[in-house]
Formats: structure tokens, sequence, C-alpha cells
């Protein structure tokens, strides 16, 4: 991946250019199909884009906080760390990326929670707390299936190079690894059942409760980010073919992702939000369940092959 | 009137203020009648969704503060915070006649209200309690005010 490449996937796609509209086109669709499942007829289309302009155009309250650039920094650091993700994602056939890759991408995806959790806690204020603390929680029992479904992944393919996980990586393995990812993706867009941390109305607004204007803007960003980075990321793993085409895999990307929205909204307003021992028992069991099948069959493979 | 030359920026910024009103109720001594009126401007018959409202758990994200009850000794506090809280332009409905007269409460020496003497009003919806399309009808003129920047706290009356 040479710099020019890096900047293009960084800036243009599946970058800023691309992620942007995406995602507010992926929430405002979100919106609406939940009124719409639930009988109204919702915001129109466009909301997001509006919500965050007019938090932008906020004039903040000051207030006495104990580090104000870290306050500042957070939302920064987990919108920049989305747009990373995003640049990783293996879109297209061939040459983009490097091996050890995946690594780099787990990391760069799980910063924007630990960001949240940080931004709980450094705000001093006790929903903010709580909401970071059932954050912290509920992404420990996510975390554990979901790097083990990508861990069975890599031993499959035989490679830590996610273009070579995503388009190598066997059926038997690849089904079980994406039912544990799937059913982690609510907890990361942190959507109902699994809307624990950011409660609303319970914990009045979970971490973010003492946030406003700007900062909250941002922090609006960084959720649109992850949802283009995560259902991105499930889509490139969920078909493995490539064309010689780069035109052709980005539209199949950018539908493959978007048909994730309908599904999770469905699922969200389908269902009320579990407690936090009914999620961290439902994600141990269930998406542990689906990652463990196929940890073994990948260990299978792998000594088969040899 | 006539309004000065504006930019596009100021437009767009104007724009997402009318289509994007993020709401905060306080109940300060409400009989929790407005309390069931208000939160069924969201159910599915009424959906006030529609204009971009959202009902918001934390006072600091909110534009419009709907205030409900005569304001009792125990929550002028609490109502002074959340006003200050709210980042500007923000704008104050009285939901219902008690914030607005302090209703069947006047002369109570535990009640504090109304509660323009406490802080400064934009609309009242009046009603014991007022009905959802009252209150619908409250918050587009607040979310009007607001866009146009024409508060009462930002020096208008």
């Amino acid at each position: 991946m040479n710099p020019a490449q890096s900047l293009r996937a960084l800036l243009l796609f599946p970058g800023l250019l691309y992620a942007l509209p995406m995602g507010w086109l992926m929430l405002g669709a979100e919106r609406k199909l939940r009124a719409r499942f639930q009988g109204r007829i919702g915001p129109p289309i466009t909301q997001p884009f509006w919500d965050l302009i007019k938090l932008l155009a906020k004039s903040p309250v000051a207030r006495v906080v104990s580090d104000r650039g870290l306050l500042a920094g957070l939302p920064l650091l987990a919108v920049a760390s989305m747009l990373g993700a995003l640049a990783l994602l293996p879109v297209f056939a061939g040459e983009n990326g490097f091996s050890g890759d995946l690594v780099l991408l787990v990391g760069l995806l799980e910063l924007p929670p630990l960001c949240l959790i940080l931004a709980g806690y450094a705000s001093r204020s006790i929903y903010g707390e709580l909401g970071a603390t059932r954050e912290a929680i509920v992404s420990i029992a996510s975390n554990v299936p979901f790097l083990a479904a990508l861990v069975a992944m890599a031993t499959a393919a035989g490679s830590l190079h996610l273009s070579a996980i995503a388009v190598a990586t066997p059926w038997p393995v690849r089904i079980p690894a994406l039912a544990a990812i799937l059913l982690c993706l609510p907890v990361k867009l942190r959507i109902n059942p699994v809307s624990l941390a950011n409660a609303e109305q319970e914990v009045l607004a979970g971490p973010l409760t003492e946030f406003d204007g700007r900062l909250l803007a941002f922090w609006e960003l960084a959720h649109v980010l992850e949802w283009v980075a995560l259902t991105g990321f499930v889509a490139t793993i969920l078909a493995p073919l490539r064309s010689s085409l780069g035109m052709v895999d980005a539209v199949v990307f950018a539908m493959l992702s978007l048909a994730l929205v309908p599904l999770l909204t469905l699922l969200a307003a389908a269902t009320a939000r579990l407690k936090l021992a009914q999620a961290t028992r439902l994600l141990w069991r269930w998406a542990g369940a689906a990652a463990a099948i196929a940890l073994i069959l990948s260990m299978g493979i792998r000594q088969g092959g040899h | 009137m006539n309004t000065p030359e504006r930019g596009l920026l100021y437009k767009l910024v104007e724009r997402a203020r009318r289509r994007s009103a993020w709401l905060f109720h306080l109940n300060a001594g409400s009989c929790n009648g407005c309390d069931i009126e208000l939160v069924t401007c969201l159910s599915p018959r009424y959906d006030v969704e529609q204009l971009g409202v959202r009902l918001e758990g934390s006072p600091r994200h909110a534009d419009v503060l709907c205030v409900s009850g005569p304001i009792t000794r125990n929550t002028r506090a609490a109502l002074e915070t959340v006003y200050a809280q709210l980042a500007e332009p923000k704008v104050v409905v009285a939901i219902g006649s008690c914030p607005a007269s302090c209703n069947v409460f006047d002369g109570s020496p535990v009640i504090e209200g109304p509660l323009d003497t406490i802080v400064p009003v934009d609309i009242y919806v009046p009603g014991c309690p007022p009905r959802p399309h009252s209150i619908i009808e409250g918050i587009g003129r607040a979310i009007e005010l607001l866009a146009e920047g024409r508060t009462v706290a930002g020096g208008v009356r």
C-alpha cells in the first residue's frame, strides 16, 4: 500500500467522501425504518445531517471540568480511528492492505468504545460513569467472541492479511464466524436489544450526558462512521468474490453494507432493552458458541491442510 | 420586518435549527397529567418526530426546554440548573396552566411559580392538561422562534 493509495482510501473511498454521506443515509434510513416499523411516519431521511449541523452551531456552556483537553480529544480520536478502520477495509482485490492489517483494524475498531468509556468517567457525571461501566461490561462480553471469530478466520485462511482472509476463508469456518460477528454488531452499534450504555431516559444519555454542542457533534460523527465501518467490515467478509473491476466491487460493497441496515433496524424495533446480565449471557452463550465452533473448525482445517 | 442579507452558512444553520429541535422535559411539581400528554406526542398517532423532534435524556443536548408543573420549592433549584445547562440558542415552553399561572395551587406557601418569574418563557401552552395537538403547535412555534433567533432569552420580547 503506497502513500497515494492510503491517502485515497482514507479521504475518498471507502474513507471520508464515501463514508459521510453513506453514514447519514444509513442513520437516516435507520430512524425512518424504525418509525415505519412502529407505525409512525418518522423524520425525513436527511435528519442526521441536520442534527449534525445544528449541534455544530450551538454555543457550548462553560463548565468546570477536570480535564478539558481530554474531553475534547476523545471524540476526535474516535472519529480519526474510525476513518483509519474504514481505509483498511479490503474492498478491492489484490494489492491494498499489508500483512498484519487485521490486528490494526481490530485495534482501530475498538478505540471508539474505549474513548466512550473514558469520556463517561472523565465527564465526572454519575450518569456518565454508569453508562461507561455498562459499556465496558458489554464490550468485554462482545469482544471475546468477536476476536475469537476473527482469529478463527485468520487461522483458516492462514494469513493476517485482510484481503487474503476475506477471499480465502473456507465457508465452514466463515459461516459460524459471521454469525458470531453479526451477534456482536448490535452491541458495537449500541442499538436495541443491547442499548444499555446509552439507554435513553434510563441513564439520561449515558457516557455522553455532559457533552454539548461541537463535542457532541463529533461523537455523533464518530457514531455515523462506526455504522459505515462495522457494516462495511461485515460486507467485505460476507462476499468472498472480488472482480477485476474496482467499480463493481465498490458498488457491491456499498449495497451489502446498506442491506444490513434494515435487518439491524428490524431487530432494534422488535426487541426491548435487555438487562446487563441478560445481554452478557446472550453474548457469552450464543456468540461465544458460534465463535468456538468457528475456532474448532479452523483448527481442523489447518491440521488437515498440513 | 426588514431582515439584513444573510450568508449561505447562516441559512444552512437556520434550516438545521428548524428541522432538528431536541426536547428536554422537566417536571417541576406537575401532577403528571401534562407529562402524559407530552409523551403522547411521540406516539404513532401524533408522531412529532416528523418535525425532527427528539426527546433527549440530557439537558445539555437539548434546544427546547418543556416545563410542566407550578414550580414547587423543591424543584426550583433543579429548574435553574437545568435551564443554565441548555446551550444557546434555547427556547422555553410552558406546558399546561400550572407553569403559566400556578393554576389551583396559586397562593400555596410551597409554590414558587409562575415559571416566568424564574426563567424567561417563550411559549405558553394553556390547558389542564393541554391536548397533544396544542402541545405540538406550541413546540412548532417554539422551533420557529429558535430558528429565527427571536427567543426571550436572546433579548426579544
